[in-house]
């Protein structure tokens, strides 16, 4: 049994599982739409067949290039993510239906959605391989921290809440941060696969911890430094808390230092406790969020708890099972359809559709996982590790601060809210995940080059007399064929040298494209 | 890198396990106390968009509800042709979409809008009839000509007057000055609620206050040494014709202090005034000794038996008043004589005058007296009289009222006389703050052989007198309009 056959079945793609997937997310999403218009108007919206057309082409347009272009790729994340975005359309519409004019945001929302669609499907074509990124490590940082700065040029950003994380051209505006947020992963996960070794094992010692040297650590220190400090400028302190978590979460994947991570949540805690007493805009949210329900609190303005307490009561009248659409007052919440969404779907459809939305977050984080655990390439397994992690945190510093949990900080609920640059970032970041996905499940002999087939051990030595049977024959399994582990093989714990540090150029393709 | 991975992965479920159990907490678990906060208005919107009940005086609404074309369906209204909203304030309180509910429209609320379990069979009514369901009226035990009495009588004085019937504890007035207009609360303009809230809060003479029953409490002055005297008679050592040490001024002991008399010399009867006499003429010096002699807890005791201390629903929230604890000799001196510490809402002195003209039983003030069906104004509920205490016994109350009676007849309260019939009264005047003008006070009850009606009525520095002020002149014109406004019916 220790020699697999060569011509194995090929793993399931699970494309059909996909459609099935998305018919029914299409379904859910219109309804909910349909439901806005029954429960605000008495009456289905007019354009419902055209709005459930273009949704359900928008979705099966992604379906058929994935299938095409990356037919391997995990079958959950699209329709997950349509699911989300159609029902963040349906309560944008419905509280732009409880406004006093209606401004027809959800159409704008829709505009930004095929956008956002459009370049996933862009990425998918682009980025035949995520190794291919690896190339651009440099570049990433530099774009990145050029997209954070963009908002401070004058005439350019835009100050919008007391953050300046705008930049406005005429009428549009937008987010570059969003943006920085992938290009910051591919980053830190290009920098660290090449460096951790240096990172991990070369350095002073102090204190019992060991310190990468400054030269190897340095380009780290100054993006993060760089993202955190531009964004202290921009006084938003949800996106600077987003970055530190993205940050923390790689480092940490790819040193397992521990207590660097300490030391880095402990700077993090004494800067977030000298921010609330130098920065009178984070001071004011902690006390609003510690005394939110205090009525000096609530009372005060502008900075006070109002906010977060209607959002609360918006909830709590919810309940378990919700109003259903268009009999609560979602709109009494300021900011309703974008960072208090999450709270109008608590307050029209309960906490049992506020379970299937974090259930439906939890799936994209938890597919994330699995594939950065599938993968054998270093530079992969960080980015889809920081980018799966990002949603996961983003989705925690935002739920977690309309549900008090946390104090609360400007960020946007995923696929949700409306804002266009939010959107158009997640699309792009599910696109990395299909195409990281796929790389991972896909086979050895579909790499294209048919040039490179692996049929040795990549690690010498590894199949040494001293392993016990069991590992021996798994791992001679594996390095044969190391791309068709399906999901029951994946091993979480037991793992060998041989993954933690398989090369990322010896498989090939990345190499054979160079 | 598998193993920090695993750790990662571990985070992430914890963070959305606490995001689960936030969003539960918030939905399920604390959804009924957030879902009832004072600062939640949702309750009230969604009132709002129902027919809410009226306020009734006398029949007539103060507050009622109006259908109107916009989001909340209903606009509140507060007053009617002859009832001044502002007059009516204390009691209604404010419908706010912004601020939510005060007052009665907080207090009866869930009769108001139709939640009250007591409403049960009205509901069911409705639900199979198919009307929509509509909140109760309730209708309150005030009589309006006598309200009319205590808000014109106050006028542009800060104060506060309280009317009760003793036999049955119904409030037939209650008024607080300055007044204000809950019609500007009840805007749906939001930013006009918004701001006629905050001018209510910060307006000069603090309107929201309602003076009768809570916000500041007053020193009670001399009206205090009724409480005294009952003390006194109660301990069986005294009677009316008791006679008491009342010099012109009074030594304090370990202190140089000297309690001095309001009018220049010694008490009646050379310095030896009787209990009687002390009352009539509100002889500072022989109610100082006396309460020395008596001692704090014969004087707190008492007090407790008339309400003092005790939390009171009417179903407003009243405040309790207090009387001081732990006091030295010249503590309790001033004490007895209605200052230092002793703090006491125009209500509780109300209510103690009440049941001394009740003959010793006094009763349960009460504000609402019938909850009707606001359609058919059939009677759901009717109010009961409700017994509360028996601060003092039968002869005690007997021989308070005789006294009292005194106090109009041959006293400092003669302006309470009403012809044709004995009233009963005490006037206060109470230093409160060095260089203020003294708060004026006055309670009263008529007529004195079968009480109709007790009044207890506080004007704030002086009123209009200004330093100048005395309970009798001051308070005592009001009291007198008050009590004539029921008995001359």
């Amino acid at each position: 049994m220790s020699q697999a056959p060569s011509q194995v079945a090929r793993p399931r793609t699970y494309r059909l599982a996909e459609l099935g997937l998305m018919i029914l997310a299409i379904a859910v999403a219109t309804s909910a739409y349909a439901l806005v218009g029954l429960g605000v108007e008495d009456t289905v919206p007019a354009n419902v067949y055209g709005y459930a057309g273009w949704l359900a082409a928008l979705g099966l347009v992604l379906h058929i290039i994935v299938w095409i272009k990356a037919k391997y790729a995990d079958p959950v994340l699209v329709p997950i993510a349509v699911l989300l975005n159609g029902l963040g359309l349906a309560m944008i519409y419905r509280v732009d239906l409880g406004r006093d004019e209606y401004q027809g945001s959800a159409m704008t929302q829709l505009v930004w959605m095929t956008l956002g669609v459009g370049l996933a499907i862009a990425v998918i074509f682009v980025v035949k391989d995520h190794r291919w990124l690896r190339r651009y490590t440099f570049v990433s940082g530099f774009a990145a921290l050029l997209f954070l700065l963009l908002p401070l040029v004058p005439g350019l950003g835009k100050t919008v809440n007391g953050a300046r994380i705008w930049i406005g051209v005429g009428p549009m505006s937008f987010q570059p941060g969003e943006i920085a947020k992938i290009l910051l992963a591919i980053f830190f996960a290009g920098y660290l696969v090449s460096y951790k070794d240096q990172l991990v094992a070369a350095g002073p010692k102090i204190l019992g911890i060991r310190f990468p040297r400054l030269r190897d650590f340095g380009p780290i220190v100054i993006a993060w430094v760089a993202s955190v400090g531009i964004l202290v400028f921009e006084r938003d302190l949800g996106t600077s808390l987003l970055f530190f978590g993205l940050f923390v979460a790689m480092l940490y994947v790819a040193t397992s230092k521990v207590s660097w991570i300490i030391l880095g949540l402990g700077f993090f805690s004494a800067g977030a406790v000298a921010a609330t007493f130098i920065f009178s805009h984070v001071g004011q949210r902690v006390s609003g969020w510690l005394n939110a329900l205090s009525p000096e609190e609530y009372n005060k303005t502008p900075g006070g708890s109002y906010q977060l307490v209607q959002g609360l009561f918006g909830m709590s009248n919810g309940g378990l099972v919700g109003t259903g659409f268009g009999e609560g007052r979602p709109n009494m919440v300021p900011y309703a359809e974008s960072d208090f969404i999450y709270a109008s779907f608590g307050e029209e459809i309960g906490l049992t559709g506020l379970f299937v939305i974090l259930l439906c977050y939890l799936f994209i984080f938890q597919r994330g996982i699995r594939t950065a655990q599938q993968l054998r390439d270093g530079f992969g397994t960080l980015l889809a590790t920081g980018l799966s992690f990002t949603i996961a945190l983003q989705v925690f510093v935002v739920v977690g601060g309309v549900t008090r949990l946390i104090p609360l900080t400007g960020l946007t609920t995923p696929f949700l809210a409306q804002g266009g640059s939010s959107l158009i970032a997640n699309w792009m970041i599910i696109a990395l995940l299909l195409r990281i996905s796929d790389n991972a499940r896909r086979p050895v002999e579909d790499f294209h080059t048919g040039v490179l087939k692996i049929t040795e051990d990549p690690e010498p030595g590894s199949a040494g007399a001293s392993v016990q049977a069991h590992n021996t024959d798994e791992r001679t399994r594996r390095s044969e064929e190391p791309a068709r582990r399906s999901e029951e093989e994946a091993p979480t714990t037991t793992l060998g040298p041989a993954d933690e540090d398989a090369p990322t150029d010896y498989l090939g393709p990345a190499g054979g494209e160079r | 890198m598998k193993k920090p991975l695993t750790h990662i992965a571990v985070v992430g479920f914890v963070m959305f396990a606490l995001l689960f159990g936030s969003t539960s907490w918030v939905q399920y678990v604390t959804a009924d106390s957030l879902n009832h906060n004072p600062l939640n208005n949702r309750q009230v919107l969604d009132q709002l968009a129902r027919d809410r009940g009226p306020i009734l005086v006398d029949g007539t609404p103060i507050a009622y509800s109006e259908p109107v074309d916009d989001k909340y369906k209903y606009q509140r209204k507060y007053g009617s042709e002859g009832l001044d909203p502002r007059a009516y304030a204390s009691l209604t309180g404010y419908y706010s979409v912004v601020s939510g509910a005060s007052g009665m429209e907080r207090a009866a609320g869930d009769y108001l809008s139709g939640d009250s379990d007591a409403l049960f069979y009205d509901k069911v009514g409705s639900f199979f009839t198919g009307e929509q369901p509509r909140g109760a009226a309730v209708e309150l035990t005030i009589d309006p000509k006598v309200q009319k009495a205590a808000w014109d009588g106050l006028g542009n004085q800060n104060g506060a007057a309280v009317a009760i019937n003793p036999k049955t504890g119904k409030i037939l007035a209650m008024a607080s000055t300055p007044g204000w207009d809950p019609n500007a609360l009840a805007s749906h303009d939001t930013d006009e609620a918004r701001s006629a809230f905050e001018n209510l809060e910060s307006a000069e003479g603090k309107p929201a206050y309602n003076r009768a029953i809570g916000g500041n409490l007053y020193p009670p002055g001399s009206t205090f040494k009724v409480l005294v005297a009952a003390a006194a008679l109660e301990s069986g050592d005294y009677t009316p014709d008791s006679n008491l040490n009342g010099p012109a001024a009074l030594d304090m002991p370990q202190t140089n202090l000297q309690i001095k008399n309001s009018h220049p010399g010694a008490c009646r009867n050379g310095g030896k005034p009787t209990l009687a006499d002390s009352l009539a003429e509100s002889c500072n010096t022989s109610f100082a000794s006396l309460g020395m002699d008596l001692g704090e807890d014969t004087i707190r005791k008492q007090a407790e038996k008339f309400g003092f201390g005790k939390e009171l629903e009417i179903p407003l929230n009243v405040t309790p008043s207090t009387f001081p604890t732990d006091l030295d000799p010249p503590q309790l001196a001033y004490s007895a004589i209605g200052q230092y510490d002793v703090k006491a809402t125009p209500l509780q002195m109300a209510m103690m005058t009440a049941g001394i003209a009740n003959g010793g039983k006094m009763m349960k003030p009460q504000l609402v007296d019938r909850v009707l069906n606001a359609n058919t104004l059939e009677p759901i509920s009717e109010t009961r009289p409700k017994e509360l205490s028996r601060p003092v016994s039968g002869d005690t109350a007997e021989q308070l009222t005789q006294m009292m009676t005194g106090v109009v007849d041959n006293g400092t309260a003669s302006v309470a006389k009403i012809d044709g019939m004995k009233v009963a009264a005490k006037t206060g005047t109470a230093q409160h703050a060095k260089g203020a003008a003294p708060h004026a006070w006055f309670i009263s009850f008529a007529p004195s052989d079968d009480p109709e009606v007790a009044v207890a009525v506080v004007v704030e520095n002086g009123g209009n007198a200004g330093s100048e002020a005395y309970g009798a002149t001051v308070a005592g014109p009001i009291a007198k309009n008050m009590m004539e406004a029921v008995v001359e019916k």
